[in-house]
């Protein structure tokens, strides 16, 4: 029997099966590291500390999202919201960031409530309907935008106060703040898939919703928790990106979700449910950073950028394909 | 190679391995024309492969198939089926949304004079007068997904038959029809007997082989071990020869005493399913259900543990009135199910056997929400040790498990919720003969230990062997409660039979 010594990867990556002894997630990490090798060999400033941060910094809003909808991946789900979400939190949350007016925690609480709540709103309607996640969340999508609108009359809310733009824009130890906060929601999110009951009943849900039924498992209570979770991690996004740009910008977050798909997918998360990690997701994340990073230093346009990013997200999925085959 | 005119289809000396494990080892078989012959063996014998083989989806490594005297290269299944080799397989593979006739002709479709434009007249004519033909009374233009699991074995085997097939493989036929769809079945296997078609006839079920098989043919561990008129073979040798053991006694001697009632059903009804169920079980005693399919046996069992809500009528837990809401609750009163569905309700593929076996009983192997891996670990081995599961180690993946068991591992799940009562459904559905053996064993010891259980099944020999008392469904109505001493196959069956 393969066994893995590897505390790292129990920790972070414990799938409850096999598969993280097996290439599917061997396979991300060692092409992430080759081009990041190949960045560092062709270009100059690929590996400065200076760029490095902006990479990181760049990449821990869509890693939030992609924490968020790794879970509901998981559980079987979709979640199309996700942009519209960081639109309607940063908008709330800049609502009440302004100068002299409340402490900086109000913001970011009612920005974070905001997203609980288009995420519980998301569950209840998966829950108590039957109509797939993906429809409910293509509506939430466009509710949410028009939302975002509504509460910001259509105008950019700026002057926001200096402790709230501190979160995505200030520094601590010579380490942007987006870093430690990405760092600190992917412990914990890891933690909670793999070391806790809510994150393996997500496995059993979307291995098998109706043993899972049978076995006990609220589905019910846990979808609802899920896409909760997910609309939260959203807010914090929302929060950190309308921190980072100073302005709740009501068409923020246009197309984010498709990124975060895409790097819980690049990580080895199954559309159809049943498997994904966290730290697949993180790395699916920082590829897409890296890679659109490479290509700026490389100065190739971002007309091609974005041809090149589909092809790998195509290619990651093919790759995968081929390995289950293979199984 | 001897060439014989009676023989339709020979195999010789046909060897595969699989990633260094030979499936297959020096296999010969010589079907004659018009008879059925029984291919024998337990789970991981070989058979598949066999007969995957033969019909074009695998291909040996070495080994020599002659049809009518001619050496085949079988490359593809539609290479097989033009040789006239066609399989009716285990999981009907149709295509749903097509209809019953396009069914029928899929993948070599009647045209016009215009290449690739469809006769679909011609083809509907065909295909009716070709179900007419076998008797069966099936609308032509009615969507494959419309019909019965017996309907679309019928179109299975049309298909076969306008395929001109010699050889027909059936694996599994019977599995998901019931008694008066098996009688259908087995009229239309005799007719076909009649026209000279040989039949390779795979089942776990003793009676079906002892019913219709003229010849039969057994392997074990891939390897050939011996072709045999079936009237010189008893079951008992039948079996021996199979598991290469001796097995004196299928069903272990009951040893256990009934004590206090733990279940107490009255007047259960849930409307188009079942009405007025009356029934108690006590600990250390086992209450069969029989019934024809659709009778309402998995639907009552499904209510009891709270996947369908019951219209009217109680249900009482150690004498106390339960409203059982959901399956959660079940478990939580101590109520234990093995669906009949194993793939469907039983376990997740995509978990080890490890977290299989836990799911039920987080709870008690977490620390507040925390899981705790070493109870976990513990449970899983304590488990495989107890339940006997062959298994590289509680890490594997359950998909990689025997059908068996797979079974023992959804077993083990529900016994370590600690269930007072557990209801198997179907409990040794599509599971060879050692391993039923296995779970008849371990279902007496539970019994033994003093839990109630409840078994479901359509085996009758299984309902008599395994059962205390014996209660009898007919469309949703109880028709019996029949002691040990009184049940017989012949009685359960009356009592099943609608008038």
């Amino acid at each position: 029997m393969k066994n893995t010594s590897n505390t790292y990867v129990d920790l972070v990556g414990g799938s409850p099966n096999l598969r993280i002894k097996g290439l599917g997630q061997y396979g991300i990490f060692v092409a992430f590291a080759l081009i990041c090798l190949a960045l560092s060999l062709t270009t100059r400033n690929f590996l400065s500390w200076g760029n490095l941060m902006i990479v990181v910094t760049q990449v821990s809003i869509n890693a939030l999202l992609a924490f968020g909808v790794t879970f509901v991946i998981i559980t079987g789900g979709i979640d199309l919201s996700l942009g519209s979400m960081v639109a309607v939190t940063g908008v709330v949350a800049a609502s009440f960031a302004h100068p002299d007016t409340y402490p900086v925690a109000v913001p970011i609480g009612m920005g974070l409530l905001a997203g609980l709540a288009i995420g519980a709103f998301n569950g209840f309607v998966i829950t108590r309907s039957n109509v797939p996640p993906f429809i409910v969340t293509l509506g939430t999508m466009t509710i949410g935008r028009g939302l975002a609108l509504i509460l910001s009359k259509g105008r950019p809310i700026s002057n926001l106060s200096d402790s709230f733009n501190f979160i995505g824009g200030g520094q601590l130890f010579g380490v942007p703040m987006p870093i430690f906060i990405l760092i600190i929601l992917f412990v914990l999110c890891a933690i909670l898939l793999n070391k806790t009951i809510l994150g393996r009943y997500m496995y059993a849900i979307g291995g098998n919703e109706q043993a899972a039924r049978a076995s006990g498992i609220p589905l019910n209570k846990i979808k609802m928790v899920v896409y909760t979770l997910c609309g939260g991690l959203a807010g914090l996004a929302g929060i950190l990106l309308t921190s980072r740009i100073t302005t709740g910008q009501p068409n923020a977050g246009a197309g984010f979700e498709l990124d975060a798909i895409a790097a819980a997918i690049i990580g080895g998360t199954s559309t159809s449910g049943g498997t994904g990690t966290m730290a697949g997701a993180l790395i699916g994340a920082l590829l897409i950073g890296v890679i659109s990073n490479g290509l700026d230093l490389l100065n190739v346009t971002s007309y091609y950028q974005e041809v090149v990013m589909g092809i790998i997200i195509i290619g990651a999925v093919v790759l995968d394909s081929l390995q289950h085959k293979k199984k | 190679m001897t060439s014989n005119q009676d023989y339709i289809l020979q195999v010789r000396n046909l060897t595969k391995t699989f990633a260094g494990i030979k499936a297959l080892n020096d296999v010969q078989l010589d079907l004659r024309k018009g008879e059925v012959h029984a291919l024998m063996g337990e789970n991981g014998a070989g058979k598949s492969t066999f007969m995957k083989i033969l019909s074009g989806l695998e291909t040996p490594d070495s080994g020599e198939i002659s049809l009518s005297g001619t050496l085949l290269a079988n490359k593809t299944v539609r290479e097989a089926q033009r040789s006239g080799i066609s399989m009716i397989h285990q999981e009907i593979l149709a295509v749903p949304e097509l209809t019953v006739a396009q069914n029928i002709f899929l993948g070599r479709e009647l045209t016009h004079w215009l290449p690739g434009w469809l006769d679909n007249r011609s083809i509907n004519q065909q295909a009716e007068k070709l179900l007419n033909h076998m008797g069966a009374t099936i609308n032509v233009r009615a969507k494959m997904k419309n019909l019965s699991v017996a309907e679309q074995q019928m179109v299975e085997i049309a298909k076969a038959i306008s395929n001109n097939a010699q050889v027909l493989i059936m694996d599994e036929p019977t599995s998901a029809l019931s008694y008066k769809e098996v009688d259908v079945l087995f009229k239309l296997i005799d007719e076909l007997k009649q026209k000279g078609v040989a039949i390779i006839y795979i089942s776990h079920k003793m009676e079906e082989i002892r019913q219709l098989a003229d010849t039969i043919t057994v392997l074990r561990d891939g390897n050939y071990i011996g072709t045999y008129p079936a009237n010189e073979l008893d079951t008992h040798s039948l079996i021996n020869l199979m598991v290469g053991r001796e097995i004196n006694n299928l069903f272990p001697e009951a040893s256990s005493q009934a004590g206090r009632e733990v279940l107490r059903i009255e007047n259960l009804t849930r409307q188009d399913a079942f009405s007025n169920i009356s029934f108690t079980v006590h600990e250390g005693e086992i209450l069969g259900i029989g019934g024809l399919m659709g009778a309402g046996r998995t639907e009552l069992a499904r209510a009891i543990f709270g996947l369908d809500r019951p219209e009217s009528g109680e249900i009482y837990v150690k004498g106390q009135r339960i409203d059982i809401t959901s399956p959660q609750q079940a478990i939580r009163t101590g109520i234990g199910y093995v669906s009949d569905d194993r793939k469907g309700w039983g376990f997740i593929p995509e978990l080890s056997i490890k977290h299989n076996l836990t799911l039920a009983s987080l709870p008690a192997h977490a620390n507040g929400t925390f899981i705790d891996a070493k109870r976990e670990t513990e449970s899983a081995h304590k488990m495989i040790r107890e339940l006997r599961i062959k298994t590289a180690g509680p890490d594997q993946k359950i998909a990689q498990l025997s059908g068996g068991n797979q079974q023992k591992v959804v077993i083990g799940k529900v016994l370590l919720a600690s269930p007072s009562l557990i209801i198997l459904d179907e409990p040794t559905r599509g599971i060879d003969v050692g391993a039923k053996f296995e779970i008849y064993k371990l279902i007496r010891q539970l019994a033994a230990d003093g839990v109630a259980i409840i078994v479901i099944s359509s085996e009758l020999p299984e309902l008599i062997g395994l059962s205390d008392r014996i209660l009898v469904l007919e469309k949703g109505k109880q028709t019996a409660l029949l002691d040990k001493a009184e049940a017989s196959q012949e009685m359960i069956l009356r009592y099943a039979m609608p008038n």
